[in-house]
């Protein structure tokens, strides 16, 4: 499973180089403020999780450096130098892929398809070359197998496999196509525990790989099974920003929790 | 400068992948096309019974010649539906196209070939208004392109009565290049003792190249993706905004090539024409499969509904009924197709691995 991630992933990859580093940033939309001084370091090799609330401004963090929607204010670095996404083609031309949660896939697109999408293999240069439709298959197909993906056939709907599956496709796509930072939309949100299981363990192996992966999520437990580095979002905010050596489960869990808002509120509601 | 990092062993693949063959039945029932080539089997078998006129080998070329008339913008109407769009202005466009040809070289005395050029310039600017409106304001193409119907369809009318006092325009038989441009958008000519419309190859042609375009190239990867999850798409590097709007100019440009064809096969252009076409375009691309959400479908399919008018239209003729009956026809394949789709697409994928 891990052995694709290795051959494609970049070979100047050093455990512990920052790739991306943002200072300040924020993000307003009109009069409303979604983020607002985020400090965060994606080092190779390592896995930095964001946690936080719904609307804790995750979505927004990742729309940044994926190149959806510009940052506002401060600093975005990449490979020390200073960029200002205006597209998703220019984040992932530095080498972000983003895999999203609900959005990863074209649901009735073949697998292949869906595996080459925005990065075909053509024939030739010229306007309306025809694909090297073989050629694509067969790649697709190698890549799955080595993955473990049991897909009966390349040649059906991506929205036929399941969700777990349908993330690992995702995800190994963008690895395939050379990527050096990862960024992981609550991969596990829709998933059971062993689909879970098995974008955990792939994501773990781009890790290793010597990939920079930012993993989105809610869930403390999934982030404390792969992160290095844990930061919680809330309101827009960061609330918390430690290491994993500095922190437990039970701290993530109890701050993700809600806190001291929720010590108050059992309080409050105490029988 | 590389640090070797550490990977576990790969753990062997959790399950052995059985493929199976897939069934014909199965494959045939996953093909957008299949609904509209049963009933286009059906309606042919039921006409060629019922109508014996309709048996012979003129009456196939004016079957034929019926379809292309519905099917040429189809094509475009097709491609546009699966990137997701609709088009409401199509069928007035084609007027559009066919009078700012002949007025234009009408008035300026000038060669029609220039008037045939600048139409297209006009054509193809409309459709980019379309697609440009539509992906900026990201406002439903349905009330976009309604909008623009109902304009097309005042400047059509109001421009032509300024222009020439009349509601039509002036013959063109006897113009500069009449002859060149009759032969390329509306020539005839006789093949075994069958008279062809140039039409009916035309749109061949923009079948199959459709076709091509859909299954074989990365623009076709792209308009199904635009059309299927377009945030996905955009997400992945595809320049869905783009395809859309170049969707939208591909409708424009087989507008302006029917409106060529109307204007070089019948002299004159009645300015209040076209209204009521788009719908018929729409249910030859749905009939032949294209899903109205978009990301589904394909030109032959568009074809065969195409072709499914054709047949209609003139079999009914053919048999001796009363022509009213058709738009009920119309309505009742439209109804049929779209809950056959609707079974074909959950079939797909709910085929589960």
């Amino acid at each position: 499973m891990t052995d694709t991630i290795v051959e494609h992933a970049d070979r100047t990859l050093e455990v512990g180089t920052p790739l991306v580093e943002m200072t300040g940033v924020g993000k307003a939309y009109g009069a409303i403020r979604a983020l607002e001084g985020i400090d965060l370091t994606v080092n190779a090799g390592e896995v930095t999780c964001v946690l936080g609330d719904n609307g804790a401004g995750k979505s927004t963090l990742i729309k940044i450096i994926s190149g959806l929607h510009p940052h506002t204010e401060g600093t975005l670095k990449v490979d020390g130098q200073e960029v200002r996404f205006g597209s998703p083609r220019e984040s992932l031309d530095h080498g972000i892929a983003t895999v999203y949660q609900d959005l990863a896939v074209v649901g009735l697109m073949e697998v292949w398809r869906n595996f080459f999408l925005g990065s075909e293999i053509r024939k030739g240069r010229y306007p309306l070359a025809p694909l090297d439709i073989k050629g694509m298959r067969e790649i697709a197909d190698a890549e799955l197998r080595k993955m473990g993906i049991a897909v009966k056939d390349i040649n059906q709907p991506i929205g036929t496999l399941s969700g777990g599956q349908r993330q690992c496709v995702a995800i190994a796509r963008a690895v395939y196509f050379g990527a050096r930072v990862l960024i992981l939309d609550e991969p596990t949100a829709a998933l059971g525990v062993k689909q879970s299981g098995v974008v955990l363990k792939y994501t773990a192996a781009a890790r290793d790989a010597g990939l920079g992966v930012v993993f989105i999520t809610h869930n403390p437990h999934h982030a404390y099974m792969v992160g290095d580095h844990f930061i919680i979002l809330k309101l827009g905010r960061r609330v918390l920003d430690k290491k994993r050596s500095e922190v437990t489960l039970e701290e993530l869990t109890a701050e993700m929790a809600g806190g001291q808002e929720l010590e108050e509120l059992s309080h409050e509601l105490k029988r | 400068m590389s640090s070797p990092v550490a990977t576990q062993k790969p753990p062997p693949p959790t399950e052995e992948v059985e493929r199976p063959k897939k069934s014909l039945l199965s494959a045939l029932l996953t093909r957008p096309e299949i609904g509209s080539v049963a009933a286009a089997v059906a309606i042919f078998v039921f006409f060629f019974v019922i109508a014996e006129p309709f048996r012979t080998l003129p009456a196939l070329s004016t079957v034929l010649y019926a379809s292309s008339s519905i099917g040429i913008v189809a094509v475009g109407v097709a491609l546009l539906m699966i990137g997701g769009e609709f088009d409401l202005s199509a069928g007035v466009s084609v007027v559009t196209a066919a009078l700012t040809a002949s007025m234009f070289s009408f008035q300026l005395t000038a060669n029609l070939w220039v008037g045939v050029l600048v139409s297209l310039v006009v054509m193809l600017a409309v459709g980019f208004l379309n697609g440009y409106l539509v992906v900026k304001t990201g406002i439903p193409s349905f009330l976009i392109t309604l909008g623009t119907f109902f304009m097309l369809g005042g400047i059509n009318l109001g421009v032509t009565k300024l222009v020439t006092g009349t509601v039509a325009t002036q013959n063109v038989a006897d113009m500069d290049g009449f002859a060149s441009a009759r032969a390329v958008f509306a020539s005839e000519f006789v093949v075994g003792g069958v008279t062809v419309r140039v039409t009916v190859l035309w749109w061949i042609f923009f079948v199959a190249l459709a076709t091509w375009i859909l299954l074989r190239t990365r623009l076709g990867n792209w308009i199904f993706a635009a059309g299927g999850n377009a945030a996905s798409a955009r997400a992945v590097g595809v320049p869905v905004n783009k395809v859309k709007i170049g969707l939208f100019m591909g409708v424009a440009f087989m507008c302006w090539f029917y409106g060529m064809h109307t204007l070089f096969a019948f002299n004159t252009v009645q300015s209040g024409q076209g209204v009521g076409n788009e719908f018929l375009y729409i249910i030859a691309a749905v009939v032949g499969g294209c899903l109205l959400t978009g990301g589904y479908g394909s030109a032959i399919g568009a074809a065969v509904g195409a072709f499914i008018f054709g047949m209609t239209t003139q079999g009914i003729v053919f048999a001796g009924w009363d022509p009213s009956w058709f738009k009920f026809f119309l309505g009742a394949m439209l109804l049929l197709a779209v809950v056959l789709n609707l079974y074909v697409k959950n079939y797909a994928l709910n085929r589960r691995s």
